[in-house]
């Protein structure tokens, strides 16, 4: 089974989000890069099912050079090989960056029976890219699958809603987008990180067109200041609690 | 005419639908609505002010399948014109909106907070689940956007809601995807996002024995028991308890955050609860800055102080 995964490097927020000075990016000169969870969870699927069912995995970054990061992070739980969709690193929008993903598809030319993509980015979080691909592929698409198998070229598709399942089946080839909470994606090993370095990563250049959803800038929502009670953690702290629990009603 | 896909299943209405319609009212007098093969939320969405509700119908369209109702709607644009169609920013909204997009090649702008008509149409709209809010414009002749959940309350306004079915023409490739079957029970007791009380613990509870004191505080308080992402991926409790920008967003009246840091993802799952208590030996965690009530110190030890203190109240 051939598998691509369409991942994106996007900055390690932590608890506050500053501003580049003109207020359009997020400034990441202080920030590390990672994967967003859900392409975590894609990335050890498309492994498990090369594991079980035979077949290689590839990985598709749309960015600038950095990308190699994630990418050879990725290609050190297992992926056989990368490709960087370059870009001049403005930021697409979610119609360009599909246009771009589908640009180094073709240019790549490899055929694949399941393209695996997140439900959504951590950051722009467009919920579309996935859908948008498959349909410029002529592929089904089936969306926030936390639960995947595939038995005689047909994948099995769970959804969690609320604490139900909703199962959809869909013949391969097609696209899935999965979240968080799909599996537990491994740890990179020694071993997985030596041969990683050695693995091939090739670059396609992409043109993105001009953005149709034009971004001004960014704003962080102002916090709600509220006053903090600090409370000792001894008997007098439990009982201030056990107090403001009873005032809002959750104790009787 | 503003149109508004109503994200329907097995006859009920999500909610967010009806704060769509509302938002919907205050862009443009006339909002019709459209939903796939089911006309039984017509009253409740006529409530709300959708002057149309239109159905479409076809044999294949007897549970969700999102690309057929995208279809289906591109359809029901191509006789309507509407100035945008909007939907709720939920999975179902935001799946059947961006199959639409793709029919139509056209711009779409999810989890909008506000939305401006003209030309270009200007939006805010969420990132980073919620935690950074973007200011665009949106270059098209129809507006597409899905509505971030609870960015208006809801509120009622009586309009005709006559009922206008349209057949819908679908081939096996929008149909080629779509619910064959639904396992796992309902839930039964308190779920999650509708718990009024969350008792969450993190990494600081060191494994998954002593959340049998999250489990016993939650009892207590009618609550049930979140985690956060640290906690679901050292396999402490299932990923469906966590809460956060990847898990599940709740917003009950008491929330009790144990070792956990408050990272802006999992505080986008939580920062809408009334009360936030945050128990943590690091007095500088970012939870801390946003608690109403901060504890600073271990929770192995407080958490049985605290347990044993509302065990008496609520006994005696
Ligand atoms: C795109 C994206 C999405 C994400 N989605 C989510 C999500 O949905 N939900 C989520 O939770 N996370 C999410 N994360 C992960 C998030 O960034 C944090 O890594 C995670 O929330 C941290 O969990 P934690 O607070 O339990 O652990 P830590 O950040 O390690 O914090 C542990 C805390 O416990 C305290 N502590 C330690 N020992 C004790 C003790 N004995 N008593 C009291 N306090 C103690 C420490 O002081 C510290 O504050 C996401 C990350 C990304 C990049
Ligand atoms: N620049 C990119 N490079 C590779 N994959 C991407 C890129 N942008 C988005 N994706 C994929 O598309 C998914 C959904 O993104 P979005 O539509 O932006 O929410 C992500 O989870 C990724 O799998």
């Amino acid at each position: 089974m051939e598998i691509l995964v369409c991942i994106k490097r996007v900055p390690m927020v932590g608890a506050a989000l500053i501003l580049t000075d003109d207020g359009t990016e997020l400034d990441t000169r202080r920030l590390g890069f990672q994967l967003s969870p859900h392409e975590e969870n894609a990335v050890e699927a498309a492994v498990q099912l090369v594991e079980k069912h035979g077949g290689s995995v590839t990985l598709l970054a749309m960015g600038t050079a950095e990308s190699e990061e994630q990418l050879r992070e990725q290609l050190a739980i297992g992926a056989d090989r990368a490709i960087i969709a370059l870009t001049d690193g403005s930021e697409p929008d979610p119609q360009a960056t599909a246009a771009g993903l589908l640009e180094a598809i073709r240019a790549d030319g490899a055929p694949f029976d399941l393209v695996l993509l997140g439900s959504e980015s951590a950051d722009v979080a467009g919920y579309q890219t996935g859908i948008r691909l498959a349909h410029a592929l002529g592929l089904p698409v089936v969306t926030n699958v936390k639960g995947l198998s595939i038995t005689d070229g047909v994948a099995r598709c769970e959804r969690a809603v609320g604490s139900e399942r909703e199962v959809y089946e869909v013949p391969l080839p097609a696209v899935i987008t999965v979240r968080d909470g799909l599996n537990i994606p491994r740890y990179p090993s020694v071993p997985g990180r030596i041969k990683a370095r050695k693995k091939p990563v090739t670059t396609h250049e992409v043109t993105i067109g001009a953005p149709r959803i034009v971004k001004h800038r960014l704003v962080v929502p102002p916090a709600t200041a509220k006053g903090t009670t600090v409370l000792e953690p001894n008997a007098e702290g439990a009982a201030a609690l056990v107090e403001a629990f009873r005032e809002i009603g959750v104790l009787s | 005419m503003i149109l508004v896909l109503l994200d329907v299943d097995r006859d009920a209405l999500d909610p967010v639908s009806l704060q769509v319609l509302t938002l919907s009212r205050g862009l443009d007098p006339d909002v019709q609505a459209v939903v796939a093969g089911d006309a039984s939320v017509a009253a409740e969405a006529a409530a709300h002010g959708a002057g149309v509700v239109h159905v479409a119908e076809h044999p294949g369209l007897t549970d969700y399948a999102p690309r057929a109702t995208a279809k289906a709607v591109v359809q029901l644009i191509a006789s309507l014109s509407p100035a945008a169609v909007l939907a709720g920013g939920t999975p179902r909204g935001n799946e059947v909106m961006a199959h639409v997009a793709a029919f139509l090649d056209a711009p779409l702008a999810t989890d909008c907070t506000s939305i401006t008509m003209g030309a270009p149409f200007e939006v805010t709209r969420a990132r980073w689940g919620g935690n950074l809010l973007e200011e665009s414009s949106v270059t098209a002749s129809m507006l597409l956007a899905t509505i971030q959940p609870h960015a208006v309350a809801a509120e009622p306004s009586a309009a005709a809601g006559t009922v206008q079915a349209f057949t819908a023409d679908l081939d096996d490739a929008d149909l080629a995807v779509r619910i064959v079957e639904r396992t796992g029970a309902a839930a039964t007791g308190v779920t999650l996002a509708e718990a009024r009380v969350v008792v969450s613990g993190g990494r600081g509870m060191g494994g998954s024995e002593p959340f049998a004191m999250l489990d016993d505080l939650a009892a207590l308080l009618g609550g049930t028991v979140g985690c956060s992402r640290v906690v679901t991926s050292e396999g402490w409790r299932p990923h469906s308890e966590q809460v956060g920008q990847t898990g599940t967003k709740v917003a009950p009246d008491l929330y009790v955050a144990c070792g956990i840091s408050g990272a802006t993802q999992h505080l986008a799952g939580c920062k809408n609860s009334k009360m936030i208590v945050a128990i943590n030996t690091d007095g500088q965690a970012p939870i801390m800055q946003i608690a109403d009530y901060a504890v600073v110190g271990d929770v192995h030890a407080f958490l049985p102080l605290l347990l044993a203190q509302a065990r008496a109240a609520s006994a005696g």
